[in-house]
């Protein structure tokens, strides 16, 4: 029982999150900054796999997500919206429920083989040569979106909204935020077994000590492969969630701005963590709506914070501690471990 | 067929010839040691056999397959393992962890079982997660199963990093000055380990020492080098009253 305590507990939240937005308890406002955390959560919990487990600096998150964004954007509009240039929609509403999740498996797929770009290098380049590695390869996917005009260009690409009209015409409710938790819940809960297991442990091995991890018989190459797709890929399945919560996206909102954000909700969560990286993008997500009446400030006073964290606290609020760790009592319940 | 057989193994850094044409041959179930001064190229013969560097010459061979090109984890799942000079152990993570990750080559799953905890994960984890407790158990390292690395006593690192090795079930065990920095209780620990893992599995031992007491109790063949050249081969006797050798340790006694 204590095992699946959990598990319910979890599903019982989202059905209350959802049945609370249903009834309009939570207003548009609200309801949508639920859904930018849970695509934080994702984000951070991902890219925590790179630059927290694996001890990598990789500055190019943005850009997977980008790739994520418009590859399942580009099928849900081929699917079930009506576009200048693609057409009339080639699927009946019905289909969105199954359509839906495909385009977003679809876009996860697209953006962990675009993870590759960034993976292969990494078998011989470390540290910081990797991070400008990252960079560029956020650079290139922008400045290619940027350049088809197929797509929008740099005007950015709509149209998601009718996948949500379509599911919302079947059965009315927030689809969206549905996905968006589940999509969450399922990021977390993959990148959990992983980093529990034999095989996951390699990451960590090879942030410790990478010689040591390939004399003793672990294949880096291939743990480098997998973290990198599957860090690369829950950053795309986030990324088509963003694109289809806003029902608008440009290429401007996978820049660099957007990758250093998600480092920072790593790094104040702490490196190495999966709940501490999770509660940094809930925090993360508040604080920047909390701090809205500042304005401009903002941006003051959220690096400031950094800075001080870094100065006090350089392993971030939990860093290589789970919740579990913290409050030994939750252990009977979850281990993170 | 002997279990190593290594011909004529040329390393060369730039213009210095690190190892020279050095040639063993080692059968099963041996206990060998390989001594000389500092900076002889015994790390870098150790280096070439699990394959962290390749050989500018000559060659490997384990078991009469040829590992020239395999990677260093495809040299470990071949049945070699080994210590390090200083201790590489996994730091952060706690001791079992340490020797279930070096169990890696014969996971046996894919990440897609990781994933979904099937039955041939479950199996597989439970297989590997028996193996590391035996060998905790039989190593004396219950106790700190669940301690970090860096925690523990030198001496007790030691006999992890002793551990995670013969965690890969090796047929071959490379030790690389196991005795470093060891106080004499401790050393006197790890004669009796080296002598009850020999004893216990069937597994061949070559290790690079320098501590005469440990070398002189354990091994039944020494082979000496010195600039990368293999000065003397033989048994312990014979290497203590070889003059080549007393010359390369001692100097020469003309002034």
């Amino acid at each position: 029982m204590q095992k699946h305590t959990v598990t319910i507990g979890l599903f019982a939240f989202i059905v209350i999150i959802v049945a609370l937005s249903q009834f309009h308890v939570l207003d548009h406002y609200y309801t949508s900054v639920i859904m930018f955390m849970g695509v934080n959560v994702m984000l951070a919990s991902s890219l925590n796999l790179v630059n927290g487990y694996m001890g990598e600096f990789s500055c190019g998150h943005g850009g997977f997500m980008c790739v994520g964004a418009y590859v399942s954007s580009l099928c849900t509009v081929l699917m079930f919206s009506k576009n200048q240039i693609l057409g009339a929609p080639l699927l009946p509403p019905q289909m969105a429920f199954i359509g839906f999740p495909l385009a977003l498996l679809a876009g996860s797929a697209a953006a962990a083989i675009a993870g590759l770009v960034v993976a292969i290098p990494s078998f011989k380049t470390r540290g910081d040569y990797l991070a400008i590695i990252t960079l560029a390869a956020n650079y290139i996917i922008i400045s290619a979106i940027n350049n088809m005009e197929i797509i929008g260009g740099p005007r950015g690409f709509m149209g998601m909204s009718a996948t949500d009209r379509a599911l919302r015409g079947v059965i009315d409710l927030p689809w969206m935020l549905i996905f968006v938790l589940l999509g969450t819940v399922l990021t977390v809960w993959l990148l959990r077994r992983f980093v529990s297991s034999t095989l996951g442990k390699g990451v960590p091995a090879i942030c410790q000590d990478e010689i040591a991890a390939e004399i003793m018989s672990v294949d880096t190459n291939r743990m480098k492969l997998i973290a990198f797709m599957l860090s690369s890929g829950l950053a795309g399945l986030a990324g088509g969630l963003y694109a289809h919560v806003l029902g608008y996206v440009n290429p401007q909102s996978f820049d660099i701005m957007r990758s250093t954000e998600v480092m920072v909700m790593v790094y104040l969560g702490g490196m190495g963590s999966l709940s501490g990286a999770a509660i940094a993008a809930i925090v993360y997500t508040v604080l920047m709506e909390a701090l809205r009446f500042l304005d401009v400030w903002k941006w003051v006073v959220i690096p400031l914070l950094l800075i001080l964290l870094m100065q006090f606290r350089p392993e971030g609020l939990m860093g290589n501690k789970e919740l579990s760790d913290l409050f030994p009592k939750l252990r009977k319940y979850y281990s993170f471990k | 067929m002997s279990l190593l057989e290594i011909k004529g193994l040329t390393r060369r850094f730039g213009g210095l010839i690190a190892v020279n044409d050095f040639n063993i041959e080692l059968g099963e179930h041996e206990l060998v040691a390989l001594i000389g001064p500092n900076g002889a190229g015994k790390t870098t013969v150790f280096n070439l056999i699990s394959g962290f560097y390749q050989p500018s010459e000559g060659s490997i061979s384990l078991m009469g397959k040829d590992t020239k090109g395999l990677r260093p984890h495809q040299v470990t799942a071949a049945g070699v393992a080994r210590t390090f000079q200083g201790i590489r152990l996994w730091s952060e993570m706690n001791v079992l962890d340490n020797i279930r990750i070096a169990q890696h080559y014969r996971m046996g799953y894919s990440l897609m079982d990781c994933f979904l905890r099937t039955k041939n994960y479950m199996l597989r984890e439970k297989a590997i997660d028996t193996i590391a407790w035996e060998l905790l158990e039989a190593m004396d390292l219950k106790d700190c199963a669940l301690e970090l690395p860096r925690n523990l006593p030198y001496g007790v690192q030691r006999r992890v990093e002793i551990a995670r090795a013969m965690s890969v079930k090796p047929s071959l065990l490379l030790l690389d000055e196991p005795a470093a920095g060891l106080n004499s209780a401790d050393v006197e620990g790890l004669i009796k380990l080296v002598r009850w893992i020999y004893d216990t599995f069937p597994v061949t031992i070559w290790m690079i020492e320098h501590q005469m007491t440990v070398v002189m109790s354990l091994c039944s063949r020494i082979k000496v080098v010195d600039f990368g050249t293999t000065i003397a081969d033989g048994t312990p006797e014979e290497i203590q009253s070889n003059p080549t050798v007393i010359k390369a340790y001692l100097g020469d006694d003309t002034i």
